[in-house]
Formats: structure tokens, C-alpha cells, sequence
């Protein structure tokens, strides 16, 4: 589903990416584990097509068509979705209005209809509840006064309203008590299906133990150093990056 | 010896319109009544004297009106009888006066309904009759030395004038005001309004200045509104001209002890305009909100100049202007608060921010604060920016096409602005606005 081959790629002249291979096919959920600075939300946001993070070789190809070439619209309507580390606050843009917003552009783009304000609440209210949120949060501007908490099922919301083919979770975990974790893995996990392919990104392998990975990589100064099954991700938390360091 | 006499040389344009003045003035309504007359005498000393602003001009530093200066408009008292097609937003069953060209028109407009109390004329009847109920309003309101206000007073044919008695809530009233520029030609027209509330009266206005067609004219007008004690009027405007035109309005308010007048003041269209208000808080507890927008873009030039004048203890004003600028579009916010020294216990706000959209657009603001008293409360800010990157990412990496990402960003920063529009089918109106004007907004590829 989707294929990354020999991905290298700066920011602000500095190549943070040195060569990326990895391929997640779809059905399964993949993780991405590296200590700060390795490269790991560098990569979520090239995949998403964040302005500043310039590819300078090697291809990504997702569903069968290259991704890089496109604008992070088209990848979004592809099916490609980034939940952000720091999801971004839209002083002035209601919460309600920006998910249907969103959906009707995919919706749109996708030959299907759109749907309604009245459609669009029935379909989005059953989806905030499941996340443990308030409908509340829906009248709200976008992430403006939301705890870390509440930005990351935001997220997740997101995400579960627009059912993207491809998920990319950078450090979702972060800033999460363990109630909320569980919550939003739960979020996720009521996601997984055999057509779709996620990728997990965190620096602990705490998360790791809500939403189980099929397969777990570790990325060290822009390389994938190592991959494995899930066992691997206890290994790290046993033995940290340390030793992966000495062999990178 | 004497010292020679130095005649000031008038500028052409300037002796024209004198001319026309000198001209019209026996025809125009009026003629024959001689505090009108007197009226008519000191707008066009006022325009000798001031002419055309130049940048030189304090008031008009960042506004160049050559354009205007260079046009060659007809004479005026040219009737239409063209009847354009109203704008969409005139509908509904609220009653609505259409001025077209600046002139009242009965035939078009709508006043069967009106509440008793309420009246609503048309300004070159109640001149021709001399009206002395009009006389200590016209002119009394506008300062006296604005030039351009004074050519308004000079060639004024026609305007509306609404009188609310005391205690009186009138409802919702709308002016529809259409300027057409008839085969072709560039017509100027200065029209005078008048807006009367007795004390406790109530009214909203929904004022909107419309072009029905692509032509050239020039809209130069004048409104001067008077709050009785306690009299609350809800002025809602609306400036969408055509895009060639020229609009200059003058709004200038006295609000009396424990009256408010809440504004608010879209401006989208015309490629030149000026928006100028004068507002004197003249009793005490007397309330002021002066908002708006101004949504500018292609070549077009946008002025939003304020003065507010606290002249009376515990009064409150309130100020948000939000500028959207695209293209090459240049942006102008001149607001001064001049708070009196008997205008103690004076609360005053005001913030001016502006979005340029393209890095060829200009905003030149200047926020001007002289307070004389000692015990007030007054705050101002300002800020200019871009739209942001990362909200923008963030809004196309849901899906969201680049134009509408930015279109609901523009949105948003208009949001706190139009959000103090508490009439919701206003504020619908607004937000339809500025819809249609995103839509007409070049975007560069």
C-alpha cells in the first residue's frame, strides 16, 4: 500500500532523511520507533507534504501512484492522513465546521455526495462519544483551549470521520495520561481493517502495548537500522537505543 | 503699503465643480429657502477652500485622489428612469427606500409598512418645502471644514431622511442605494441623508450602497445621524459598488446622554474608497462601536478613517477594523480617539488588524490617541500579518483545496469582527458578502 524506496530529505539544508526503505502493506499497522532527532516526524510530514521538507532522492509510491508529486490536498483525498504531533489551533474556524468542511472536500473529490449539516452531525456525534468527547468540542474553535488530551483525540476524530486508507500517527502518545491513551488507542484500533495500512509513530514503547503493531522498525539519524516483530519494541524498552547507536 | 492680495489658484477640477454649483444652484431643491441656500454657500466655500485633498494633507496621507481628481463626470440632475435590477439582498419584508443615483425613489421603494412614529421623506421634497425641522440638523452634525462633505452640501439633489419620535422602535429599515452609470457615462452624484431618533427611539439600518452596472460614477455622500437621550440605532452598511467606481461617504453621529450606536461597516467593492466617520459622544453613559471590515483586492483602494470624540464623562467606545488585502491591493485604517478633558471615566478600545494575502498588497495604518482627561481606560493595538503556514498545511493535509483552506482562514480572521454584529440575518448577509468577494479574488496560480 505503501512504499517507500531509498527516501532521502533535508530541512533548511540539513539532510535529515539519509535513505528510507519501507514498505507497509495494506492490513497492517506498522511502527516507527527512534529517539529524538532521528527522523521519525520528519518522515510523517514528507509523506504528508509539508512545505520546508525538501525530498532530494528515492520515490514513495502509495495505492499504486507517487506520492511526492503531489499537493498535500491530493494525498489527503488519496487517503493518506497524518494525525500531528502538535495538532494546529484555527483561532475562528469552528471544530463542527472544519470536520464536515474536510470530509466534503474528500467526499468531493472522490465523485461521492456530500453531506449536510444535519447528516454530518448524526454521523460525527456517534464518533465523539465513542472518543470519550463532549459534543461540546464541536462548537469549539479548532484545538483553541484544548488540553494536550483533547487535541489528540481531536485527531483521532479527524480521522475517524474521514476513514483515510493510510494513517500515520506521529507521537500520539505524547502528553497523554494513561486513561486517555487507552482511549485513543481504542479509537485506533476500532480502525484497523485488512484494507487499511497504518503507520505508528512514538519514541516509548508504551503506546505500543494498546495498539499492537505487526511489525516494528527503528530509525536512527534518518536510517532504518533495524526491523522486526513486536517483540522488538520490548527489547528497546529493555535495552533503550544505546546499542542500536554502537551498531548504526 | 498694502500687501498684494493672494487669490489661492483653485485647481481646474475644483473650479468645475464650482462652476457646476454656481450653475445648478437656483434649480436644485431648496433654491429658494435661505438657510438652505446658506447651507449650500458654506459647502462650497469649504470645497474652494480644501479642494480635492492632496497627500499633503494629513487626513489624506496615505489616499491619493487624482483618479477621482482626473475623472470628468456629467452634470448632475440627469434623471434615470432606468430601472435596474435590485441586488438579491434587498429582499425580505423589512421596509426598504432605494436611492438610485442618489435620488429617493418612492416608485421602488417599499414604506407601507412603517410603525407609526416613523417617517421617512425624501430630502429634496422636505428642502423645496424648507423643512425648518431640517434646520439645525443640516450641517450641524458633518464638521464644517471637510471638503468633500462641503461639495456634497453644495450639489446635494435628493437623500432620505428618517425621523424616529421619541420612544418609538422602528424596526428594520433598509436603504438600498444603486449607482448606474447611464450609457456609458461617468455621472457623480452627492446624495444627504439625515437619521433622527428621539430619546429612547430605536432603529436598524441596513445601509447598503450597491453599482448595478460596470460604468464609472462617483458616490460622494453624506449622512448625518442625531441619537436623542437614550436612542439606540443599529447601522449596519454595506458598501459594495461597482468595481470602476468612485465612493466617498462621510458618516458623521451625535450620540446624546445614554444613547448607542452600534456599527458596523463592510466595505468590498469600488476601485476608490474612502470611508470616513466622525462620531461625538455628547452625554454622558453615551456608547459607541465602530467596526467593521474591508475587504480589498486587484488594483483596488480601500480607507477606513474614524474620529471619535469622547466629549462627555463615562462614555464608551469600541473599535475592531479588520483590512483583507490581495493582489496589489492598498489598504488605509486612520483612527483617532480624542478624549476631552471633562471626559472623565472614558472607556475606550480600539484594534485594527490587517491580512495581506500577496506580497504586492499595502496596509498603512495609524492609530492616533489624544487624551486630555486623567481618569480613563483606553487601549488600542494593531497588527499586520500573513496567513499562517502551518494552519494552512494543516487545513489542506484534511483534504481542503489550497483557495477554500485560505478562503476559511480569511473567514476566521474576520470572525471576531463580524461576530459583534448581534442581528444573526445581518451577520448572515455579511458572511454572504464576503463570500462573494473571495470568489471574485484573483488567485495566482
Amino acid at each position: 500500500m505503501l512504499k517507500i524506496e531509498g527516501l532521502t530529505a533535508s530541512v533548511e539544508g540539513k539532510e535529515v532523511l539519509k535513505g528510507i526503505d519501507l514498505e507497509v502493506p495494506a492490513g497492517e499497522v506498522h511502527a516507527i520507533m527512534g529517539p529524538n532527532g532521528s527522523g521519525k516526524s520528519t518522515l510523517g510530514y514528507v509523506l504528508a507534504g509539508r512545505e520546508g521538507y525538501e525530498v532530494t532522492g528515492g520515490t514513495v509510491t502509495f495505492r499504486g501512484e507517487d506520492l511526492l508529486g503531489k499537493e498535500p490536498e491530493e494525498r489527503a483525498i488519496a487517503g493518506l492522513f497524518l494525525a500531528f504531533q502538535y495538532p494546529v489551533e484555527l483561532p475562528g474556524v469552528g471544530n463542527a465546521n472544519f470536520l464536515r468542511q474536510a470530509l466534503n472536500s474528500v467526499r468531493r473529490a472522490r465523485g461521492e455526495p456530500e453531506v449536510d449539516a444535519m447528516q454530518f452531525l448524526k454521523l460525527v456525534r456517534a464518533k465523539v462519544k465513542a472518543l470519550g468527547m463532549s459534543d461540546e468540542m464541536l462548537k469549539r474553535y479548532v484545538n483553541v483551549g484544548f488540553s494536550g488530551g483533547e487535541k489528540k483525540r481531536n485527531e483521532i476524530l479527524q480521522m475517524a470521520v474521514l476513514e483515510p486508507a493510510f494513517c500515520i500517527l506521529d507521537e500520539t502518545d505524547s502528553g497523554l495520561d494513561i486513561d486517555a491513551l487507552r482511549i485513543v488507542a481504542d479509537g485506533v484500533n476500532a480502525l484497523r481493517s485488512p484494507e487499511r495500512g497504518m503507520l505508528v509513530i512514538t519514541h516509548y514503547q508504551r503506546l505500543l502495548d494498546y495498539i499492537v503493531p505487526d511489525r516494528v522498525h527503528v530509525l536512527l539519524n534518518g536510517r532504518i537500522v533495524r526491523s522486526g516483530g513486536p517483540d522488538l519494541a520490548l527489547e528497546l524498552e529493555e535495552k533503550g537505543y544505546g546499542e542500536f547507536q554502537e551498531a548504526a | 503699503m498694502n500687501a498684494p492680495v493672494v487669490v489661492p489658484a483653485v485647481a481646474p477640477a475644483v473650479a468645475a465643480l464650482l462652476d457646476r454649483h454656481a450653475g445648478l444652484k437656483d434649480r436644485l431643491p431648496g433654491a429658494r429657502v435661505a438657510w438652505v441656500e446658506a447651507w449650500r454657500h458654506r459647502g462650497a466655500e469649504a470645497f474652494r477652500a480644501g479642494g480635492f485633498p492632496t497627500k499633503r494633507v494629513e487626513a489624506w496621507k496615505y489616499t491619493d485622489l487624482s483618479p477621482l481628481r482626473e475623472t470628468r463626470f456629467e452634470e448632475a440632475l440627469v434623471a434615470t428612469d432606468a430601472h435596474p435590477a435590485l441586488p438579491a439582498e434587498a429582499g425580505g419584508e423589512e421596509a426598504r427606500i432605494v436611492l438610485l443615483d442618489g435620488r429617493f425613489r418612492a416608485d421602488l421603494s417599499q414604506l407601507d409598512t412603517l410603525p407609526d412614529g416613523v417617517r421617512i421623506d425624501s430630502l429634496a421634497a422636505l428642502l423645496g418645502v424648507g423643512d425648518a425641522a431640517l434646520r439645525d440638523i443640516l450641517g450641524a452634525i458633518a464638521p464644517a471644514d471637510l471638503p468633500l462633505a462641503g461639495l456634497n452640501a453644495a450639489l446635494a439633489e435628493d437623500g432620505v431622511v428618517i425621523r424616529v419620535a421619541p420612544g418609538v422602535a422602528a424596526g428594520r429599515v433598509r436603504i438600498v442605494s444603486l449607482g448606474t452609470a447611464p450609457d456609458g457615462h461617468a455621472v457623480a452624484f452627492h446624495p444627504r441623508n439625515l437619521v433622527v431618533l428621539g430619546a429612547g427611539a430605536s432603529l436598524t439600518l441596513l445601509d447598503g450602497a450597491h453599482g448595478a452596472g460596470k460604468g464609472v460614477y462617483w458616490h460622494n455622500a453624506v449622512t448625518e445621524i442625531a441619537l436623542g437621550e437614550g436612542a439606540r440605532l443599529t447601522h449596519v452598511r454595506l458598501q459594495d459598488e461597482a468595481r470602476d467606481a468612485f465612493h466617498t461617504a462621510l458618516v458623521a453621529v451625535r450620540v446624546a446622554a445614554k444613547a448607542e450606536y452600534d456599527s458596523f461597516t463592510l466595505v468590498r467593492g469600488a476601485r476608490l474608497a474612502r470611508n470616513e466617520v466622525h462620531a461625538v459622544l455628547a452625554g454622558p453613559k453615551a456608547a459607541l462601536h465602530l467596526n467593521g471590515a474591508q475587504l480589498v483586492d486587484g488594483d483596488r483602494h480601500a480607507d477606513t478613517t474614524t474620529v471619535i470624540d469622547h466629549a462627555a464623562p463615562e462614555c464608551e467606545s469600541n473599535q475592531t477594523v479588520k483590512t483583507v488585502l490581495a493582489g496589489r491591493a492598498r489598504g488605509v485604517f486612520q483612527g483617532k480617539i480624542h478624549v476631552r478633558q471633562v471626559a472623565q471615566k472614558t472607556d475606550g478600545y480600539q484594534m485594527n488588524q490587517a491580512l495581506l494575502l500577496s506580497p504586492e498588497a499595502e496596509i498603512n495604518a495609524k492609530p492616533q490617541l489624544e487624551i486630555y482627561a486623567d481618569d480613563v481606560k483606553c487601549s488600542h493595538g494593531a497588527t499586520v500579518g500573513e496567513l499562517d503556514h502551518d494552519q494552512l498545511f494543516y487545513l489542506r493535509s484534511r483534504g481542503i483545496p489550497e483557495v477554500e483552506a485560505k478562503s476559511m482562514l480569511v473567514q476566521a480572521f474576520l470572525t471576531d469582527a463580524v461576530s459583534l454584529v448581534s442581528d444573526e440575518a445581518l451577520r448572515e448577509t455579511l458572511l454572504a458578502a464576503t463570500d462573494a468577494w473571495w470568489d471574485g479574488v484573483e488567485h495566482p496560480a
